[in-house]
């Protein structure tokens, strides 16, 4: 590994943006008065000092080859005055100095391939994580899953017609890199982990492994008289904690580890403070490649959403006027035993009150 | 001059559709390297069997501990040689975005030839860390794109134990909301910490997000271990020619139903005209020749539902700065945990106010590095030690802001309380 002459790093941390800011951005910094919309996927704002920027967002992979970035860089240069920001969703923006660039701007976006939408009440871009092609532990995959899910909601994508905004999360383990979500769809795994005893002692250091246990189930054991590690499956609660510590505790199973979907999270403090989501249906199954069956339950939960939520209760306000009894019957989702919180904290979940609808 | 391509029966099917293929651009990279077509065998691989088949294992660059995060394939035959021997090492760099993820047109061409020159051609815009992930490099690619990335001006982020990468909303650029200089405070304070960024020695990862008002497009008070959200002290401003078009457009209704009866404190009073009590804590508004709004600021818990809804017409007050919040996560270990107010309202407007800033993060991450156990968040070890004991070490004093509300139980030691009376006394007389 001995390379002469290695470069220095210059320890620059984060860049100043304002190298990459649209002029009007710069020019109008900390001073914009409000915004409007003028159609979905185009954005307005209009400052205290009169002027006004229009912004169109598109969606994307996310995970772009370089030929599709300069194609967005191509559009940008003709159309949209070279600067564009992304969101945390993933969607590119494209700020304009007047309206008349903003329709031949869309035309050519959605000529190549990149749908326009993604604001105000929309179902935005999935914020999603690695999977296969790239992280160590993942249970299924991220980009195409999101790929396959986003081909069936693009019309709500390109439209408002939401009661309020969706953010939806996916996530190829239960450590959740997708985060809190008005519909989260996450792997979980329903049986203990299958342990290589062969590889524990060279691959694992015991003793972080047993530490990373929420329900202290795995200790120190001789396994054919090698120091390897023991799961007591009545207490693990299949969380693959364990894994990535000790990859030789494979807990994800081409059968047994399934989708569970979650509706209700939410970090914006408008209206209620911030909520979890909470867990709403489980046990289904992970097909790739387009995974039929998580969309079947998703585009339910949304349409019936949809139907039944008034103006700008987003899906944590909707399910707190109708009730969780209301939400299980509308949805036709099973409500088990499994869905009754069990963990620390959990009597905060039970509803100490006569407060029952009927 | 490349070699054929694997068939892909599984991943082919996710080339049709509306929506941007990412299958279609590894295709298209495909076309000039053998790196991304072994790639995409070993993917319709992972289909095919429903198994990830990458490992870790340690790479990096010249004189930083983190920011590459280094795979390694284990799809092998049975001799254990690689199935997909071009695509045996795939590793990412995670190289922090400027504030606000804002680029032009020049600085991303540059980074397509970097990655297409010394890596795979797939970019991420971006991580759910914020980083942009240049995906898919081989050992030896990985100091020389970093070298040349870092020419540009860019710089890697966290990976480990470390301070991670941060994101900033688009705020003051563009948004109407913002209620601080989230760009300004996240350089300053990321460039304060890259020494804990670049050489990770934390007992976990720590994150600082910013959110320049409550909307918190950013995610902070559920992601970061620091969270920095816009807020403001003073009235809610008002603007009469807005809230009479807002008015005129969606009637009375609408202000009743989804402005008025949502407010979560309400705070906002829909009067006559004459009706209306303008007073010191007291914002005004009249929305039409009869009617008008009265918001109580006293009351407002600054949720910025009325702002949204009638955005110009309602607007944040200018007596702005942060709320911040610490110990936010995702599950492992102990379960979900949103961050809570540890500063209830700070300014952010001066270089002297963003150092105020950096301090309290040092404290916080100072604390974090001597007290939590190995493979703990803040807000984890927080939960195990108290939140008392954690705004005393760090010097900060309990503020009825700080909790929904006081102790529902009598489960503990309060021979202290005369004393602490007598301190709050004190102070209230230097005051
Ligand atoms: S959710 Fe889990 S498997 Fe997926 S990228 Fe994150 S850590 Fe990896
Ligand atoms: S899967 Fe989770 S609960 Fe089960 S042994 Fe591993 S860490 Fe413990
Ligand atoms: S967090 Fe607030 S200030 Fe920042 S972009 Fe969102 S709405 Fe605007
Ligand atoms: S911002 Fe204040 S007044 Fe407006 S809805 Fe929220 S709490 Fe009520």
């Amino acid at each position: 590994m001995s390379q002469p002459q290695m470069r220095r790093a210059v320890e620059s941390g984060v860049p100043d943006n304002r190298q990459f800011l649209h002029p009007l951005l710069i020019k109008n910094y900390g001073n914009w008065k409000y915004h409007d919309r003028p159609r979905p996927g185009v954005l307005h704002h209009v400052s205290h000092s009169g002027d006004e920027v229009w912004t169109v967002r598109a969606g994307t992979q996310r995970q772009m080859d370089v030929h599709t970035i300069r194609r967005l860089c191509d559009i940008a240069d003709k159309y949209a005055e070279s600067h564009v920001r992304f969101t945390i969703r993933s969607n590119i923006e494209f700020m304009v100095s007047s309206f008349d660039k903003v329709g031949p701007l869309i035309a050519e976006l959605e000529a190549k391939g990149f749908p326009v939408g993604g604001t105000g009440n929309s179902v935005s871009m999935i914020s999603h994580t690695q999977g296969w092609l790239h992280c160590d532990i993942p249970g299924t995959d991220a980009s195409c899953a999101v790929k396959a899910l986003m081909d069936e909601l693009v019309d709500e994508f390109r439209n408002e017609q939401m009661p309020n905004r969706v953010h939806m999360s996916t996530s190829c383990c239960e450590i959740n890199c997708g985060g809190q979500a008005d519909i989260a769809i996450i792997i979980q795994h329903t049986k203990p982990p299958k342990i290589n005893h062969d590889l524990v002692a060279n691959v694992c250091e015991r003793p972080t492994v047993v530490a990373r246990c929420p329900v202290a189930a795995i200790r120190p054991a001789l396994v054919n008289g090698k120091p390897s590690l023991e799961v007591d499956e009545k207490k693990c609660i299949c969380c693959g904690a364990c894994y990535p510590p000790c990859p030789p505790m494979q807990i994800n199973d081409p059968e047994h580890s399934k989708f569970a979907i979650w509706v209700g999270g939410k970090n914006s403090n408008a209206r209620a403070k911030p909520t979890f989501m909470k867990m709403v249906a489980a046990g289904i199954p992970n097909n790739p490649p387009r995974w039929p069956e998580v969309s079947e339950v998703v585009k339910r939960i949304l349409r019936v959403y949809k139907a039944d939520a008034r103006a700008w209760e987003r899906m944590s306000d909707w399910i707190e006027r109708i009730g969780w009894p209301r939400f299980f019957e509308k949805t036709e989702l099973p409500f088990t035993k499994y869905l009754v919180d069990d963990w620390r904290g959990a009597r905060a979940n039970l509803n100490a009150s006569t407060h029952i609808r009927f | 001059m490349t070699k054929a391509m694997y068939p892909t029966p599984m991943l082919d099917q996710l080339e049709s559709g509306p929506w941007p293929s990412f299958v279609t651009g590894l295709k298209r990279l495909a076309e000039d390297k053998d790196y991304v077509v072994d790639l995409l065998g070993q993917l319709e691989l992972s289909y095919k069997t429903r198994k990830g088949y990458w490992k870790g294992g340690t790479v990096g660059v010249y004189g930083y501990g983190g920011g590459v995060i280094p795979r390694f394939t284990e799809a092998k035959d049975a001799d254990n040689k690689p199935l997909f021997p071009n695509a045996a090492e795939f590793h990412t760099l995670r190289v922090m975005p400027p504030a606000g993820m804002h680029y032009n047109t020049d600085i991303l061409r540059k980074m397509t030839d970097i990655w297409e020159k010394h890596g795979s051609g797939l970019i991420a815009f971006h991580g759910q860390s914020g980083d942009i992930m240049f995906q898919g490099a081989t050992s030896e690619g990985v100091q020389p794109a970093f070298d040349a990335i870092n020419e540009l001006g860019f710089d890697l982020g966290g990976a480990g134990p470390a301070v991670r990468t941060s994101m900033s909303c688009v705020g003051a650029a563009r948004c109407e909301q913002s209620c601080y200089d989230e760009a300004t405070a996240h350089r300053t304070v990321i460039n304060s910490f890259l020494d804990d960024i670049h050489r990770p020695s934390l007992p976990y990862k720590f994150k600082f997000k910013f959110s320049g008002c409550p909307n918190d497009c950013m995610n902070s008070i559920q992601r970061a271990d620091m969270a920095v959200i816009g807020t403001w002290r003073d009235n809610i401003r008002t603007d009469e020619a807005l809230a009479r078009k807002w008015f005129a457009k969606h009637g009375m209704n609408e202000l009743v139903n989804d402005v008025v009866a949502r407010c979560p404190t309400k705070a906002i009073r829909l009067k006559e005209l004459g009706e209306l009590e303008p007073g010191d804590s007291v914002s005004t508004v009249a929305v039409s020749d009869t009617h008008g709004l009265e918001i109580d600021n006293h009351d407002c818990v600054r949720c910025m539902h009325c702002i949204n809804v009638m955005t110009g017409a309602l607007a944040p007050g200018k007596d702005k700065g942060a709320t911040i919040l610490v110990g936010g996560k995702r599950t492992l270990k102990i379960g979900d945990l949103m961050g809570t107010v540890v500063v209830p309202f700070m300014k952010l407007e001066t270089d002297e106010d963003r150092a105020k800033l950096v301090e309290l993060g040092q404290q916080v991450i100072d604390f974090f590095a001597e007290n939590a156990l190995e493979h703990e968040r803040t807000g984890e070890m927080i939960e195990r030690i108290g939140i008392v004991n954690f705004l005393d070490a760090i010097g900060i004093e309990v503020d009825p802001s700080m909790v929904s509300s006081p102790r529902t139980n009598p489960y503990v030691r309060m021979d202290g309380w005369d004393e602490e009376v007598a301190k709050i006394n004190a102070r209230k007389q230097v005051a």
